[in-house]
Parts: C-alpha cells; sequence; structure tokens
C-alpha cells in the first residue's frame, strides 16, 4: 500500500517537525499547540497502525482533556514577563548532549534488535472489531491492573484538589 | 505496508526531543509538556508491536500510559499552581527552596 | 453512458456528493436558523419578529449574511496573529468534520465508521481549541475570560453528556451511528423511553457545551461583552457563528440518533397498510403535513402588502409543494428511496423538535452564575450520570439473566435514579444554605 507508506510519513514528519518546535518556542501557548499538533499526528499513525479505539482514546483524552488542562493552566498563569526572559537553563549543552547520547544508545540498541523485527504476517480482509478486542482484553485479562489505574485517578485526583485549594 | 522499524524511529526521534525539552528548558509547564512528549514516544512503540504481534495487549498499555499521563498532568498542574501563587515565578532552576 | 456508473464509484463518489451538499447547506441552515430562533423568541415575548425583509422575514438571513461579509475585518495590533487567524477556522472544521459520521436518513451518511459516536465526540470535543485559542489570541480581558470559562464548562459538561450517551450505548450495543439507530427498530422502542433521565442528562449537557442560554457563560453580553468573540468582527465573527449553530445541529443529531431513532418514523415496526395497496398510512403523514403548509403559504401570499412579498411568498409555496410532491412520489418507488427520502423528512423533524427546546430554554430561564454552573455539573448531573449507568446497566442484566422484560426493569431503573436524584438535590440544597466559605 503505497497510500499507507506516504500517510505514515506525512504524520511522522507533521509530529517530528511540530515536536522540535515545541521544545524551542518562547511562548508557551504556542508550544502547546504544537504539542496538540504532535499528538494529533501521533493519533494519525496509531489509525494507520489498525488502533481505532486508541485514536480516539489519543484524541479524546490527550488532545480534548489533558491539553486543554494544560492550555487553561497556561493561561491562568500567563505570565508576560516569561516572554522576555530566557528560557534554556545553564546546564543545556551538557544536557543536549547527553541526550542525544541517550538518543545514539537506543539508536544502537533498535540497530542490533533490527533482526527479530517482523511485519504481520497477513492483514485479514476484514479487521477484527478493535473496540471490542480492546474491551475483551481490558475487562478480561488485564482486569486487575485497570482497577489499579482507577486508583490512581482517584489518588491523583484528591492530590489535585489538595495541591489546587488555597486553605486545605 | 510500513516496516515495524519505521515506528521505532520516529519514537526514537520524538523520544529524544523529548528528553532534550526536559533537561534543557527552564519553563515547568515546558518541562511537563516534554514529559508527555516522552509517553506519547512510548505509546508509538507499544502500539507498532501489538500491530506486530496481532494482539491488543500492546494497545491496552497504551491505554495505561494515557491514563498516567492524565494523572500526572492533574497533579503537575495542581503542583504549578499551588507554587505558582506562592513564588510568582514558572522557571525551573528558581524552584531552590530545599536549598536552602 | 450508464456503464460508467458502477457500485465502486458509486461508493467513492456519493459520499463526496454528501459532503459537498452539507458543506453548501449548512451555512443557509444556520441562517435559517436564527431566524427561527428570533421568531420563536418573538412569539414567546409576544412580539412579531423581523418582519421587513422578504414576508416575514424570510429573507433577512441572507440580508445578515451580505451584511457580515461586508463588514471590516479587524485584527487587533497586540493580537496574536497566526492563533487569531487560526482560531475560527478550527472551530469551524472541527463542527464540519463531525457532519462525516452523522446519519441523515439510512442512505444519507459520509462514512459508517465502526466507531462513529466516539468519532463526533472527539471531534466536537476538539472545537473547544478554537474558543480557547481565540480568546487567547485576542490579548483582551473579556476575551481571555471568556476563553476560561469555555474551558471549564466544556470539560465538566462533556463528562456528564458523554456519561449520559453511554446509558444509551448499553441498550445499543455498538458505536456505529448505523447500528444503533436499527436497533431502536429492532427493539420496537426509541431508546428515551428506556433511558429518559439520560436523555435529560445529555440535554443539559448538550446546551452547556454549545454554550446557549441558560449556560451562555462564555459569552455573557451582561459581564463579558461577547466572551471570546469580543475581538473578532466581520468573516472570523460570522465562522465561530457558523461553528456555533453547526455544533448545535451536531448536538440534536446525536440525540436525535441515540434517543430519539435517527431516521425513523414514529411507530416505525408498526406497519399498517393502505387497503389495497403496499403504501403505509404513516408514511403519508410527512407529504401532507408539507402540503399543509404549502396550502397556508398560499393562502397568506395574497395578504403580503408588497408585491415582491407576495411573489416570494408565493415561491416559498411552490417550493414545499414540490417538497410535498417528493414525499409523495417516493412513497410509490422502491422501498429504498421511501426509506432515503422519509428518513431524512424525519431526522431533520427530530432535529428541529430537539432544537426548538433549546430555544424553548432560553427564554425561559434565568442564566446561571459560574458557581453554580460548576456545581450543578459537578454535584448533581455528573453522580447522577454515574446512578442511571449503573443502574440501567442493572436492569439490563437483570433482564438478560432472569428473562424479565427490558420495560419492566428499566421502568425500575428510573425509579431508583430518580429516588437518587431527589436525594442528591436535596442534600446539594442544604450545603448551598451554607454561607460561601471566606476567602473564595
Amino acid at each position: 500500500m503505497v497510500l499507507n507508506s506516504i500517510l505514515f510519513y506525512f504524520f511522522a514528519a507533521l509530529a517530528v517537525g511540530s515536536a522540535i518546535l515545541m521544545v524551542t518556542r518562547r511562548n508557551v501557548v504556542h508550544g502547546a499547540v504544537y504539542l496538540i499538533t504532535t499528538l494529533l499526528a501521533t493519533a494519525g499513525v496509531f489509525l494507520l497502525l489498525q488502533a481505532e479505539f486508541l485514536f480516539i482514546v489519543q484524541v479524546i483524552l490527550y488532545v480534548g482533556g489533558i491539553m486543554v488542562l494544560f492550555i487553561f493552566v497556561i493561561m491562568l498563569v500567563n505570565l508576560d514577563i516569561s516572554l522576555l526572559q530566557y528560557q534554556f537553563n545553564r546546564q543545556r549543552f551538557v544536557a543536549a548532549v547527553l541526550a542525544l547520547a541517550l538518543g545514539a544508545q537506543i539508536f544502537l540498541a533498535i540497530k542490533m534488535g533490527q533482526k527479530s523485527l517482523f511485519p504481520q504476517a497477513s492483514v485479514p480482509e476484514i479487521l477484527p472489531k478493535n473496540t471490542e478486542a480492546v474491551a475483551d482484553a481490558l475487562f478480561g485479562h488485564f482486569m486487575l491492573p485497570f482497577e489499579i489505574a482507577s486508583i490512581l485517578l482517584l489518588v491523583a485526583m484528591i492530590g489535585a484538589v489538595v495541591m489546587a485549594k488555597r486553605r486545605v | 505496508m510500513v516496516p515495524v522499524d519505521q515506528y521505532l524511529w520516529l519514537s526514537l526521534a520524538l523520544f529524544t526531543i523529548g528528553v532534550i525539552g526536559v533537561l534543557t528548558r527552564r519553563n515547568v509547564i515546558i518541562i511537563l509538556m516534554s514529559i508527555e512528549l516522552i509517553l506519547n514516544a512510548v505509546n508509538i512503540n507499544l502500539v507498532a508491536f501489538s500491530h506486530m504481534f496481532g494482539t491488543v495487549d500492546g494497545q491496552v498499555f497504551a491505554i495505561f500510559v494515557i491514563t498516567d499521563a492524565a494523572a500526572e498532568a492533574a497533579v503537575g498542574l495542581g503542583i504549578i499552581l499551588a507554587f505558582f501563587r506562592n513564588r510568582e515565578t514558572l522557571l525551573a532552576d528558581e524552584m531552590d527552596m530545599l536549598k536552602w | 453512458m450508464s456503464h460508467f456508473i458502477t457500485p465502486s464509484i458509486m461508493r467513492l463518489v456519493l459520499p463526496v456528493l454528501y459532503a459537498v451538499v452539507i458543506v453548501a447547506v449548512l451555512p443557509l441552515l444556520a441562517g435559517y436558523i436564527v431566524l427561527m430562533e428570533r421568531k420563536v423568541m418573538a412569539d414567546m415575548q409576544a412580539r412579531l419578529g423581523p418582519m421587513r425583509v422578504g414576508p416575514h422575514g424570510l429573507l433577512q438571513p441572507i440580508a445578515d449574511a451580505v451584511k457580515l461579509l461586508l463588514k471590516e475585518d479587524i485584527i487587533p495590533e497586540k493580537a496574536d496573529r497566526l492563533l487569531f487567524w487560526l482560531a475560527p477556522l478550527v472551530s469551524v472544521t472541527m463542527a464540519l468534520l463531525a457532519y462525516a459520521a452523522l446519519p441523515i436518513g439510512p442512505a444519507f451518511q459520509i462514512a459508517d465508521l465502526n466507531i462513529g459516536l466516539l468519532f463526533i465526540l472527539a471531534v466536537s470535543s476538539l472545537g473547544i481549541y478554537g474558543i480557547v485559542l481565540g480568546g487567547w489570541a485576542s490579548n483582551s480581558h473579556y476575551s481571555l475570560l471568556g476563553a476560561l470559562r469555555s474551558a471549564a464548562q466544556l470539560v465538566s459538561y462533556e463528562t456528564a453528556a458523554g456519561l449520559g450517551l453511554i446509558s444509551a450505548l448499553l441498550l445499543a450495543g455498538s458505536l456505529s451511528m448505523r447500528d444503533i439507530v436499527i436497533a431502536q427498530y429492532d427493539q420496537g422502542m426509541w431508546f428515551i423511553f428506556y433511558v429518559p433521565i439520560g436523555f435529560f442528562i445529555y440535554m443539559v449537557g448538550s446546551i452547556a457545551e454549545t454554550n446557549r442560554a441558560p449556560f451562555d457563560l462564555p459569552e455573557a453580553e451582561s459581564e463579558l461583552v461577547a466572551g471570546y468573540m469580543t475581538e473578532y468582527s466581520g468573516f472570523r465573527w460570522s465562522l465561530y457563528f457558523l461553528a456555533e449553530y453547526a455544533n448545535m445541529i451536531i448536538v440534536a443529531g446525536i440525540a436525535t440518533t441515540l434517543f430519539l431513532g435517527g431516521w425513523l418514523r414514529p411507530f416505525a415496526s408498526f406497519h399498517d397498510h393502505l387497503p389495497g395497496t403496499p403504501i403505509e398510512l404513516l408514511d403519508a403523514l410527512p407529504s401532507l403535513l408539507v402540503l399543509g403548509v404549502a396550502a397556508y403559504c398560499f393562502f397568506l401570499a395574497p395578504k403580503q402588502p408588497v408585491k415582491i412579498q407576495k411573489l416570494v411568498m408565493a415561491l416559498v409555496g411552490g417550493l414545499c409543494l414540490a417538497i410535498a410532491g417528493i414525499l409523495a412520489g417516493s412513497l410509490f418507488a422502491s422501498p429504498a428511496v421511501l426509506q432515503g427520502v422519509h428518513g431524512a423528512f424525519w431526522f431533520m423533524a427530530k432535529v428541529f423538535a430537539y432544537l426548538y427546546c433549546f430555544l424553548w430554554f432560553r427564554f425561559t430561564f434565568p442564566r446561571y452564575r459560574f458557581d453554580q454552573l460548576m456545581r450543578l455539573g459537578w454535584r448533581f448531573l455528573i453522580p447522577l450520570a454515574l446512578v442511571n449507568l449503573i443502574t440501567m446497566a442493572t436492569a439490563l442484566l437483570i433482564s438478560r439473566e432472569w428473562g424479565w422484560s427490558l420495560r419492566i426493569t428499566s421502568i425500575l431503573a428510573i425509579v431508583v435514579t430518580l429516588a437518587v436524584a431527589m436525594w442528591l438535590a436535596k442534600n446539594d440544597q442544604v450545603d448551598s444554605a451554607v454561607p460561601v466559605a471566606e476567602g473564595e
């Protein structure tokens, strides 16, 4: 499928390009918008990987929920001064080199393990219903992690309320 | 069909950009957003492998990762709000009250 | 010529055609919903409403559109130009994108996705960025406050509305919009009769999501001028306007599909044929209704004061007559054509009935205060939606395991949920009597 490849490289370029813009922009709101673009491009990649449900989760939860929260907080604390301040910290060069070293390490790891990768044997003509499959896995085999995740969310919710409250 | 390693390269690129963002930026909100980027890069790997093996386990893990990201964002932004209220700053290297 | 139109080409051409039709018709429809809004408002306030442009103001939307397009387009000097330009586009694109999965009649659907409902919800949840970014980019306090209010409101009420929808999804057992309607046909009842509380929650949530009164705090004119739209003018403003009305039609479409039987006519599984023919009695209803409207138009036409108005009124009458003719003609066509034409009619009729309720609410209830809005959302609607979901799931389980009729168990579920609702409301009152905490 040529179309598949074209779409993948388009989404990949979009994701990487706006990710770079995200970490380099001075304006935080612009950074958030670029991160949203990256997340949407990633959602497109999920769709190419036939993970429709994850595509929707990414759009509703990540883009429609978490990022709205981010932008909300950015607007609450919006500081005009921050546009004039220097945006990178003192250890930036060491940090960038270390990060690139980490990237190189992972690069080598993938290169070494590349032989054991294999494409999926055959894509069936009629795809299984992705939402049902995910639900079956989530409420069957992964029931305990699911419950733990719900407790995690509860804890996070209480934590956020306590943090945001002026007087506890 | 796009080979699996292409997805890994994409994920690697996003991950590295995210790490650079976390380590070099001063603004806490940008740091939090870079962490989201890192989590997102991991998700691409999980879904790519899930596609490779023809199961949905990887996707389920990706859902857990997104849940975790939501929890982290909620608490992180709560901390940022509380901190901003006290110190009127968002810069990570000015958060040094424990160094006194 | 005809051998070019193979099924595979039709499968590609038809969706494009539908998309073009929707994009072309929607602005006009939005304009006429505004006219309907003004007329309903006038009626409720014992006035006449717009009467000058065209007979009974029927050409008012076109005059409004021309006015909007000719207005000066202002960008504030200190605005963030890129985002200021982008924000209305995001709003309108996301609103239009949602139509891709909305089934207007069994044949009239751009794409039948198997995650259709989630797709619509996802896309319309992205529309908030248009509001938030536009409010921020304007670099104005009113805009920013409107955007903040809007973000908080949407995030809160999306949860409640989504939980309300899930109670109907339980019954349908599918996320595909088409399958949801077909499930209602198979079960012989619209889902609103099984989960009226879910419908109520979705209705309140959808009013809040579209920023309509009584929840129109983001654009409350007495407090925030026009909220996030304060700095917008001319064409950009009309894009926001279009997005708002497109979103109204979307939420009405979702409610219609999930709770009101979509394109099904009332009593869809009840077949009563006209003696000696395959025509069903109830199918004759739409054409008779439109015929009545046409007759009324022709009756009014000679009474118009100006000649051109007489002409326009007669033209409207002719249009109604043509629609009645199409509706009647499809009675004699094949069942697929009949279902397609009448499905679209019933769908639009239900959408407009839902929108009428929106307008009714708008002119009946005073605007909420922001803390009241948040309290209603988080402390009443969301708990109620959760309880409704649990009781409905239990009812479904009981009817599946023990073989009770779903109609009985769902009534039990409704009673339990109503009891909880009353308890919640009582609790809330006690709480709100406590004076607001100091420092708030």
